[in-house]
């Protein structure tokens, strides 16, 4: 089954072509990867995916269904949830708000009922909580749970982003760049837990990474981008060895 | 010593109304960055309806609560009629933009209650008539205390609402990163549309409570409060709760305290006073008492 399916996806800015004719088909389940040298058009893409972006040709479907044009508000409730190259906490928040933040939409109660605290709302509240602890205890986070975001080491910042996404109970993970930053042994651990929230979750995730190691250890496809196109894709180990890869990442 | 103690809890009652719309400005400072500078009006603007509610339906227990009721909502709803035709097509503007129009905002409130009402005081009828007490010889106005204890208890609720809702911590969330808010499913226009109308109902009790002290509105009654509750919210350190809360508090106090102690030919600019120590404080600490710095990532 087709989780994610992307046609000639393309976005300008003015005249510059950041993205062109970006073709990618993603299966339910699977671990994608989407790499390429610095400024090839990565994140361009996930801001196309996610509606921070609205593309200037072509379209994207999830599960079928087309979301080009949509705002982040309501790619986010279809069902895409991400993690940002540069972690994108609310750093003032605890570790545990943060993950209730993305929960925010299970909870259903009305301003009222919030503001009176009637009876629905400590019944929605604490499941609410609950559901939060068992997210944060399949990261490791729950002993952390009420230190700020900020206060965290890197490592489990970049977990607890994983956590906040997946609260908002995604069908597709877009995690950006989720081992930049770390050490082989944080990055060896990260694999682990990507390969486990897909497993543990049913998720199917699309990546982007410069760590090859973790590409060519967890990523069943590769897409490689340079200057917004493509230029080559499918499974990782043979596009890996591609020459025409090794040179746009290596030079001639 | 006794004149200290009632100047002290009046300076307490005074400073609470201050805070109580000090948290108006510094709630939607932190959530939509901008500085609503109509905040002031809005009491005005609840103030004049109270003058017409209580004129046609009387100061009766009943009818003082139904007009109580009538001018909190009916300022909530201003407040959010604001934000939806006047801020919210800027959301994308420069910060100046539109701050001209929370400028030009407070200039239309204030023309519209000048045609509808004339530039004369008018007298709002008297609803809360309860004397004082005396405690240990020290005179008490109780209409003082009743201040204080409404704001402590709004506050309190507040701050519960903040900090134990997923409203609330929607607030937070938004006004820390609305790009990350939104990718995370939150309502980023709905929450700011809430804070403008929990603002602007705090105006409303603010009002509420001002005209019960100082029964004399015109036009221009809101910008003078409201630039004090303003330098209030800056003083305590803009954006954060807590802070507009003790900011409102510490410059009704020092005002309090100017109005009394200060000599009698300086006591006519005990306002001129209050914001001098408002200036000093921000020479020393810019970003307000509970404020932090701003760092900038480049």
């Amino acid at each position: 089954m087709v989780m994610l399916e992307t046609k000639n996806l393309g976005i300008s800015f003015g005249g510059l072509r950041a993205v062109d004719e970006f073709n990618l088909t993603v299966e339910k389940g699977q671990l994608y990867g989407l790499i390429g040298p610095n400024g090839a058009g990565k994140t361009t893409v996930f801001n196309l995916l996610t509606g921070v972006y609205a593309p200037t040709s072509g379209g994207f479907f999830l599960e079928g269904k087309s979301l080009a044009g949509k705002s982040p508000l309501e790619i986010n409730r279809c069902g895409i949830a991400r993690t940002f190259q540069n972690i994108r906490l609310f750093k003032d928040m605890s570790v545990i708000d943060n993950v209730k933040v993305g929960l925010h939409n299970a909870a259903h109660y009305s301003i009222f009922e919030g503001l009176l605290m009637l009876p629905r709302y400590a019944a929605e509240e604490a499941a609410l909580e609950k559901r939060a602890r068992e997210l944060l205890q399949v990261f490791d986070l729950d002993g952390e749970r009420e230190y700020l975001a900020s206060n965290l080491p890197y490592g489990k910042q970049r977990k607890l982003e994983i956590a906040r996404a997946l609260a908002t109970s995604p069908k597709l993970l877009l995690l950006d760049e989720p081992a930049a930053g770390m050490n082989p042994n944080e990055t060896a651990e990260l694999m682990e837990t990507i390969r486990f929230v897909r497993d543990e979750f049913d998720m199917t995730i699309l990546l982007i990474e410069h760590d090859m190691k973790l590409v060519s250890g967890i990523c069943e496809q590769v897409t490689v981008l340079n200057f917004g196109t493509t230029l080559a894709q499918g499974e990782t180990s043979a596009v890996l060895s591609d020459p025409k890869v090794v040179r746009a990442y290596l030079g001639e | 010593m006794q004149t200290f103690i009632s100047t002290l809890i009046d300076g307490l009652s005074l400073g609470s109304l201050y805070a109580l719309v000090a948290l108006g400005y510094s709630m939607v400072y932190g959530i939509a960055k901008m500085l609503n500078f109509a905040h002031g009006d809005v009491i005005m603007i609840g103030i004049y309806t109270l003058f017409v509610t209580l004129g046609a339906l009387g100061t009766s227990p009943l009818m003082l609560t139904l007009s109580a009721l009538i001018m909190i909502v009916f300022c909530a709803l201003l407040g959010f009629t604001i934000e939806k035709l006047a801020y919210k097509p800027l959301r994308t503007a420069s910060p100046l933009s539109v701050l001209i129009t929370a400028i030009g905002v407070s200039y239309l409130l204030q023309n519209i209650a000048l045609l509808v009402f004339g530039s004369r005081q008018q007298k709002v009828p008297t609803y809360f008539s309860l004397g004082s007490i005396y405690i240990g010889g020290v005179q008490i106005e109780l209409l003082s205390l009743l201040i204080l204890a409404v704001t402590v208890l709004i506050m309190i609720l507040l701050s519960l609402f903040i900090n134990k809702t997923k409203l609330g911590s929607a607030m937070l969330a938004v006004s820390e990163d609305k790009g990350a808010a939104q990718l995370m499913g939150i309502n980023v226009n709905a929450t700011i549309s809430l804070t403008f109308v929990i603002g602007s109902a705090l105006a409303g009790v603010g009002a509420l409570l001002y005209a019960a002290k100082m029964p004399w509105v015109g036009p221009y009654t809101g910008s003078v409060f409201g630039i004090k509750a303003f330098a209030a919210a800056v003083f305590g350190g803009i954006g954060s709760i807590p802070g507009a809360m003790i900011g409102g508090v510490l410059i009704g106090i020092i005002e309090a305290m100017m109005n009394v102690f200060l000599p009698d030919a300086l006591s006519n600019a005990s306002d001129g006073f209050a914001y001098l120590v408002l200036i000093i404080m921000l020479v020393l600490k810019p970003s307000g008492l509970l404020g932090r710095k701003q760092i900038e990532k480049v």
